[in-house]
């Protein structure tokens, strides 16, 4: 009786009911179906990760808190979305002083 | 042209049979001819659903084996003209037929109707190799729930690799009470996850489970239905009409919308 109550209090106020496991259904099925029509699994995403992150860090500092990598999906296209932010250049603090000074005695002559 | 079309879900239970079984009498109803292949072999049992277990004698294997004509193993629905049933052997196992000997069955049977719906067992296996095998269009069938929708999915990958591109949904078992409180997947929702195109909706309605009982297919029950009129849609849609989609939700909402006005929410 108390359940029917509810239930119908949940049917008239939907917005009141904090349990929405549709939702749920949904999100994990957008990850479940990505890694299956791409045929891989999450410890591969974590191996790709790494290698993708051992590769661009060769080149560029990355941002390892902040970087993205995951299967996406829209009309039956999987595409792998990699975020990966870049840190900021940061101009170290008295840069100018600690570069090596020029040897006063070089010779530019071009003759 | 015949269309050839394999009933399939990936996962079990989710309403397969139900759906051949009342597809085709739907489309029998409405004027054409209609073949039904139960390709569930060892588990038969799309002769229950349509209330022609008793006429049943040969079976498809019995054709294969060359026991009896094609015609001979057919049983015709004598409520529906135009619907017959190619039933499937009980007591063999799948492994006993091959996806070659249903291709020779199949392209027999489109010398004589107008569509043939072939009934696959659940599974991603033998038995459904075998109802794919001659089809060139599919319905799949799933349920908004997560094991269904992900089976469906698979399925749908397995069926475009096979070259089968004519794919449509069917989306049975809704719920609008539970849509409408969140506690259930809408048409939408698996639609955008399926991203396939929409060919019926079906409720959940305890009328299938009595039309099963009676062996009754739902459009040719006295009280017409929700369930009935769905499948009458679907019917139509296949043969190309535009019908608009049932708003299950709508019923649902006339009421609740009201009380809420009550509320003031
Ligand atoms: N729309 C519906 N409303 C209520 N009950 C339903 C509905 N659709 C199917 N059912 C019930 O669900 C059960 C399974 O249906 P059915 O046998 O058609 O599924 P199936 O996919 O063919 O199963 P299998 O994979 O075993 O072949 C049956 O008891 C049936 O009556
Ligand atoms: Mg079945």
């Amino acid at each position: 009786m108390i359940s029917e109550l509810s239930e119908l209090m949940e049917m008239i106020f939907p917005w009141n009911t904090n349990k929405n496991s549709r939702e749920e259904a949904k999100r994990r099925l957008q990850l479940i179906l990505a890694h299956d029509r791409a045929n891989v699994n999450p410890m591969m995403i974590n191996r790709m990760r790494e290698e993708i992150l051992a590769v661009v860090a060769r080149y560029v500092e990355i941002n390892k808190d902040e970087m993205e990598i995951a299967l996406e999906n829209s009309d039956r296209m999987t595409a792998l979305i990699a975020n990966l932010p870049i840190v900021k250049f940061k101009r170290v603090a008295g840069a100018e002083e600690n570069s090596q000074p020029l040897p006063a005695d070089i010779n530019l002559d071009l003759t | 042209m015949s269309r050839i079309i394999v009933v399939t879900s990936g996962k079990g239970g989710v309403g397969k049979t139900t759906v051949t079984s009342n597809l085709g009498a739907a489309l029998a109803q409405v004027g054409c001819t209609v073949a039904l292949i139960d390709a569930d072999f060892g588990l038969r049992n799309l002769d229950l659903l349509l209330g022609l277990e008793e006429r049943v004698v040969y079976t498809a294997l019995d054709v294969l084996a060359g026991e009896c004509r094609l015609a001979q193993a057919l049983v015709k629905d004598k409520r529906l003209k135009g619907l017959v049933l190619l039933p499937a052997a009980q007591n063999r196992n799948k492994e006993s037929v091959q996806p070659e000997q249903m291709k020779k069955i199949t392209s027999a049977l489109t010398k004589g109707y107008d569509y043939i719906l072939i009934d696959s067992p659940a599974g991603i296996e033998m038995g459904f190799r075998n109802a794919i095998a001659a089809a060139t269009e599919s319905v799949i069938v799933t349920t908004p729930e997560v094991a269904a929708v992900r089976d469906a999915d698979r399925v749908i990958g397995l069926l475009e690799a096979e070259g089968i591109h004519n794919i449509r949904l069917i989306i049975n078992r809704v719920r609008p009470e539970m849509v409408q409180t969140n506690k259930m997947m809408s048409v939408e929702d698996v639609l955008e996850l399926l991203a396939v195109p929409l060919v019926g909706v079906v409720p959940d309605d305890e009328k299938v489970i009595v039309a099963t009982n009676k062996g009754e297919p739902l459009v040719i029950a006295e009280d017409y239905s929700l369930p009935a009129l769905s499948f009458t849609n679907i019917a139509r849609r296949l043969q190309g009409e535009k019908v608009p989609f049932l708003d299950l939700m709508a019923e649902q909402n006339n009421i609740l919308t009201r009380i809420r006005r009550i509320f003031g929410g």
